[in-house]
C-alpha cells in the first residue's frame, strides 16, 4: 500500500532549479534511500515532504490525502525525524529532548511516565539511564546521534526520516547507527525513508533506492538490484567510475527515461 | 558630459529605490512575523514553563545591570542640574527634576537600551543558533509550532518584565540623585524626599511603564525576528545578533519619540 506518493514535484531557489519534477512513492512497511551526490536535492526533497520547504508545482500526499498546511500538522504527529546533526535541543536535559513530543502537544503524557518512555527508549537505542539526565554538549557525537535517534521513536511513529544518518561518524560508529536503524525499523514495523551517500548505510538499511540525479529521479529499484542496474549514475556513485554522458537516456524502473541535464554539481 | 550626469542620476534614483524598496519588505517582513507571534499569544496551547524560564531569563537576570546605569545616571543628572540651575539661582529643582528627568525619559531609554544590548542579543544568538543547528526544524517535525514555543514566551516576558524593570530602575535612579543631593550637594534628606514626592503625577509613572511594555516588545520581538531569519554559520549568527541590537536599539529612540508625544504633547 502507497504510504506516500510524490508527484512532479519541482523546487527552485533563485536560478537554481534543485528539484525538476521528483515522481516517488513509498510503500508502507518499506526502506527506502534516497541517494545522490551532494548538492543533488535529496534534503530538499526530504524538507519538502516533511512540510518544511514549500514546493513550487506538483503534489506530495500523505495516505491519499494532501499535504496542506492546515493537514501538516496532523501528518507530522505520525512522523519520527533523526536530522543529520542531531538537532537535540541544548537548553533541555537527554530526557526531555527524547521525550519532547510526550511532555508536550496531542500526545502529552504525566512527565513521570513520559521520562519511563524516554529511558526504555534511550535503552533501546543502546543507552544507559544514567545520561538522561545530561546535556546533549556532554555527550559524543555518537551518542547525540543515538540520543536523536531515540526522540525519533519516542511516540512510535508509522514513518521515519533519515537524514545522513552515519555523517560524521567513524565507520565503526556508523555500523552501530545503520544496525540500528534496521534493527528499530523492523521491530517497529515502521515505513523509512534515509537521505544518504554513504554506500553502506544503502546496503545496511534499505529495501528500495531512489537515485536522485539532475533534479529527477535518475534511477528507482530495489537495493539489490542496483550493483547491476547498468546506469552511469548509480554505477558511478557506487565507486565504480565510468564516463557519464548527462544526456544520456537512464533506464528508471526497467524503462527508459530522459535525464535533466546535470546543473546541480 | 550631459549624457554622463544623467547617467550618474539614475544610478543614484536606482540605489536609492532599491533602498526604499529593501526597507518596504524588511518593514513588512517584521510586520508580518509580529503579527503571526501576536496571534499565536491567544490560542492555545500555552508554554507556561517557557515563559516562566523567560521572565527570569529576560528579567531577574537583566536587574543588575538596569539597576547600577540608572543608579549612575540619576547621581549624574543630579549634578547636571544643579549646576546648570545654580546659574538662575534654581538649584532647589534638582529633586523634582531628577524624579521627572528618570520616570518620563531615561528610566525607560536607559533601561531599555541596556536591556537590548543583553537580551536582544542572547535571544537572537540563541534563536539564531536554534536555526543553524536545525533544531527550529526539529521543533516542527515533532509537531511544535516554533513561533508559538520560542517567540511568544520572549515577547510575553519582555511585555511583563520591563515594565517591572523601569519601575525599579526609575526608583534606583532617583536614589542615585538623593545620594548625591544629600551628600554631595548639601540637600536635607526630608526635603528632597519632600520635593521628589509632591511633584510627581500617577501620568508620570503610567507612561514610564507603557513605554517600558512597548520597549520589552521591540527588544524581545527584534531578538526573536533577526534569530528566526538568520544566516548560516557563525556569520549569519553573528549578523543577526548585531542587526537585533542595533535595530531594538534604534527602535526604542523612535517609540520613545512617539509616545512621549503622544502622552505629552500640548
Amino acid at each position: 500500500m502507497t504510504i506516500i506518493s510524490i508527484d512532479g514535484v519541482h523546487k527552485s531557489f533563485g536560478d537554481n532549479r534543485v528539484l525538476r519534477g521528483i515522481d516517488l512513492v513509498v510503500k508502507e512497511g518499506e526502506s527506502l534511500i534516497v541517494a545522490g551526490r551532494s548538492g543533488s536535492g535529496k534534503s530538499v526533497l526530504l524538507k519538502c515532504i516533511l512540510g518544511l520547504v514549500r514546493i513550487d508545482q506538483g503534489s506530495i500526499r500523505f495516505h491519499g490525502e494532501p499535504l496542506t498546511d492546515r493537514k501538516r500538522t496532523e501528518f507530522l504527529e505520525h512522523f519520527g525525524m533523526l536530522f543529520q546533526g542531531g538537532a537535540l535541543f541544548d537548553s533541555l536535559p537527554v530526557w526531555q529532548n527524547v521525550a519532547f513530543r510526550l511532555l508536550r502537544g496531542k500526545q502529552k503524557r504525566p512527565p513521570g511516565e513520559a521520562r519511563a518512555v524516554a529511558i526504555d527508549k534511550l535503552g533501546r537505542v543502546g543507552l544507559e539511564p544514567d545520561i538522561a539526565d545530561l546535556y546533549p554538549a556532554e555527550l559524543s557525537g555518537g551518542m547525540q546521534k543515538r540520543v536523536s535517534l531515540a526522540r525519533a521513536i519516542a511516540a512510535d511513529p508509522s514513518v521515519i526520516f533519515f537524514d545522513e544518518p552515519t555523517t560524521g561518524l567513524d565507520p565503526v560508529m556508523a555500523d552501530v547507527i545503520n544496525d540500528l536503524i534496521r534493527g528499530i525499523v523492523d521491530e517497529l514495523g515502521a515505513t523509512a525513508v534515509t537521505i544518504t551517500h554513504d554506500i553502506s548505510s544503502v546496503r545496511a538499511i534499505g529495501d528500495q533506492i531512489a537515485m536522485i540525479h539532475g533534479g529527477t529521479i535518475g534511477w528507482y529499484g530495489p537495493v539489490a538490484d542496483m550493483d547491476r542496474s547498468g546506469n552511469p549514475h548509480m554505477e558511478k556513485f557506487l565507486g565504480r567510475h565510468r564516463r557519464v554522458d548527462t544526456q544520456a537516456q537512464v533506464p528508471r524502473n526497467g524503462s527508459d527515461r530522459p535525464s535533466a541535464p546535470d546543473r546541480d554539481g | 558630459m550631459i549624457l554622463r550626469f544623467v547617467l550618474w542620476i539614475g544610478l543614484v534614483c536606482a540605489s536609492v529605490g532599491r533602498s526604499t524598496l529593501a526597507m518596504c519588505r524588511a518593514v513588512g517582513s517584521v510586520a508580518m512575523f509580529s503579527a503571526n507571534a501576536v496571534s499565536h499569544v491567544v490560542r492555545p496551547p500555552v508554554y507556561v514553563r517557557e515563559f516562566g524560564q523567560q521572565l527570569i531569563a529576560v528579567g531577574y537576570f537583566s536587574l543588575p545591570v538596569v539597576g547600577l546605569t540608572t543608579l549612575f545616571t540619576g547621581a549624574a543628572l543630579a549634578l547636571q542640574i544643579y549646576a546648570g540651575g545654580s546659574r538662575f539661582n534654581a538649584e532647589s529643582v534638582v529633586p523634582t527634576i531628577v524624579a521627572i528627568g528618570i520616570i518620563r525619559e531615561l528610566g525607560p531609554v536607559i533601561g531599555g537600551l541596556m536591556v537590548a544590548g543583553r537580551v536582544s542579543a542572547s535571544i537572537a544568538a540563541e534563536i539564531g543558533t536554534m536555526r543553524v543547528t536545525e533544531q527550529i526544524d526539529a521543533l516542527e517535525t515533532l509537531s511544535i509550532n516554533p513561533v508559538k514555543y520560542l517567540v511568544v514566551p520572549r515577547v510575553l516576558a519582555g511585555i511583563v518584565t520591563m515594565p517591572v524593570l523601569v519601575f525599579i530602575g526609575d526608583v534606583i535612579g532617583i536614589f542615585g540623585g538623593f545620594l548625591v543631593g544629600t551628600q554631595r550637594l548639601g540637600f536635607n534628606a526630608a526635603a528632597y524626599i519632600h520635593n521628589t514626592w509632591n511633584f510627581l503625577e500617577v501620568g508620570d509613572v503610567a507612561s514610564s511603564l507603557i513605554k517600558a511594555a512597548v520597549f520589552g516588545f521591540i527588544i524581545t520581538m527584534m531578538g526573536c525576528y533577526h534569530g528566526y531569519r538568520s544566516g548560516r554559520g557563525a556569520k549569519g549568527v553573528g549578523r543577526a545578533t548585531t542587526n537585533a541590537v542595533v535595530s531594538a536599539s534604534v527602535l526604542i529612540f523612535a517609540a520613545n519619540y512617539l509616545l512621549t508625544e503622544l502622552f505629552f504633547s500640548a
